[in-house]
């Protein structure tokens, strides 16, 4: 793209800002549609898993119902308690929303299409998605509240539990790709069982730690079988309990972006990314942008599906789960999968 | 041997298989939900809904101010004040119903001896205002003029049983 700007006559420090501006553009504007969106599929796909029909009123099959929630939201007053700290009050849903964003710029929607390729893109998303917890936890103690604060700390345990071991699975397909870029690790999968399947999910090493992932983003999500930050039965909201209007739809878009990205990264390490499920000519036909885009909807409507399915965790047994499941099985399995790599001479 | 099989149930996550399992069957059932203001749900004829009160085919009240609705009434929701008429029959001046007390219990439609007040049919009367809840005898039988046919299909239907 910076050629692009270059060739109108622009020198080339212009042309790679103007170049890096329309990429944050072009991917920052169809996310927030697509967080809409997914709002909306999401409430149709629980209605359909317990016999409803969702929203079907606001335009054809009720499909601009997030955008009149968006505007219902827009048009509210913001308040801001008097017992809260003014400016980390109103600064936690944007270092959410900002942080769900930015994970964005390393993810490879097709062969090279991407904002960023650098060359550590997983510890940069791993550094990302650690940040996210800021938002929740100043969200909770600036609101000066009992039940925001208890659900700030929650979240900070729990979303540090699952990314130890979302580490350690990372690892893992970091040694068998051989690097941390994650466009490389998705063109590692080409072919990769029998030589013609591109996915690492599908090869048996690797299968449990893919299901493992799929568990802790859901946690790190604070998902379904999660949510215990914003518990409603115990918490009234969560962190969001004090907020209104754009705050509160700052945490929802965040939020979402991040359970997106969370399915992106599931595509993108154990499911091919943008690659056809099967390593044949007639297949790439298809864009890879469309492949991707096709996976992350299955994920999340795996999530979705989960969502609706399984009860919310107590605290105690998140944190079992955590500690005492995850990271030994997780741990065991770095162990495993580099011996195996080094017993077969992967490392060369 | 228990302990395996739990054991290997639980790495597998069989319960949480077979529940995801059970949750995509329902996926794909027909859904249960009525669209509502378009679609509605049967309602029997004993149906105990909006008040109203009938008059007779030639238009005469039917009320004769007995107060035995006013007397049964546990929500001492009804109030009435009655008095001569011309022609010497006893008619109400006022039947006020407090629609906010009313528990829709039908002992004023079952007290009734002339079929006067009866709860017809109609659930849709939310109103803006708590006063418009406040109903009066012109009210009561604007409502039996609109739905008497209603109210007198679903006499009829339950009259067997009575």
């Amino acid at each position: 793209m910076t050629s692009f700007f270059q060739n109108l006559g622009m020198s080339y420090e212009a042309a790679w800002f103007t170049a890096t501006i329309a990429g944050i553009l072009l991917i920052a504007f169809p996310l927030m549609l697509a967080v809409a969106l997914i709002i909306y599929s999401e409430r149709k796909l629980w209605a359909a898993f317990a016999l409803r029909k969702g929203p079907n009123v606001v335009g054809p099959f009720g499909i601009l119902q997030s955008f009149a929630d968006g505007l219902k939201v827009f048009l509210q007053e913001t308040i801001i308690p008097s017992a809260s700290n003014r400016g980390l009050f109103l600064i936690a849903p944007i270092i959410t929303f900002t942080v769900a964003l930015m994970a964005w710029a390393v993810i490879p929607f097709a062969d090279g299409v991407v904002l960023s390729n650098i060359n550590v893109g997983l510890l940069y998303i791993l550094a990302i998605s650690s940040l996210g917890v800021y938002g929740v936890v100043i969200a909770g103690w600036a609101s000066n509240s009992k039940y925001p604060f208890y659900s700030a700390m929650r979240a900070a345990a729990q979303m540090i539990s699952y990314e130890v071991s979302i580490g350690f699975i990372l690892i893992c397909i970091v040694l068998w790709a051989g690097t941390f870029n994650v466009g490389g690790i998705v063109e590692a999968q080409r072919g990769h069982i029998f030589g013609f399947i591109n996915a690492y999910a599908f090869n048996p090493l690797l299968f449990p730690i893919a299901v493992m992932f799929l568990i802790s983003s859901m946690a790190e999500t604070a998902r379904a079988p999660f949510d215990l930050t914003e518990a409603e039965s115990e918490l009234v909201a969560g962190y969001q309990t004090e907020y209104s209007s754009m705050a509160f739809a700052l945490f929802w878009l965040g939020e979402y972006a991040n359970v997106l990205l969370m399915c992106a990264l599931n595509a993108i390490l154990f499911w091919g990314g943008y690659l056809p499920p099967v390593d044949w000519a007639p297949l790439y036909a298809v864009p890879g942008i469309i492949w991707f885009f096709a996976k992350i909807l299955l994920m999340f409507f795996i999530f979705a599906w989960v969502k609706a399915t399984v009860p919310r965790y107590r605290y105690d047994q998140l944190m079992r789960l955590g500690w005492k499941v995850f990271l030994p099985i997780s741990l065991f399995w770095v162990f495993l999968v580099s011996g195996y790599l080094m017993f077969t001479g992967h490392f060369a | 041997m228990t302990t395996i099989a739990h054991l290997i149930k639980t790495f597998t996550l069989w319960e949480f298989v077979k529940a995801h399992w059970l949750t995509l069957q329902y996926f794909f059932k027909p859904k249960a939900t009525i669209n509502y203001p378009f679609e509605k749900n049967p309602l029997s004829p004993r149906f105990r809904g909006e008040h109203a009160l009938r008059r007779y085919p030639n238009g005469e009240e039917r009320c004769i101010a007995c107060k035995l609705c006013e007397a049964v009434c546990p929500a001492l929701a009804i109030t009435i004040e009655s008095e001569p008429r011309e022609d010497g029959s006893r008619r109400t001046t006022r039947y006020d119903i407090d629609m906010t007390k009313c528990i829709y219990c039908g002992f004023c439609q079952e007290a009734c001896p002339v079929d006067a007040i009866v709860e017809g049919p109609n659930l849709e009367f939310a109103t803006e205002t708590r006063e418009e809840l406040f109903y009066d005898k012109a009210k009561l039988l604007d409502n039996g003029a609109k739905w008497e046919r209603a109210i007198a299909a679903n006499l009829a239907a339950d009259a067997p049983y009575r």
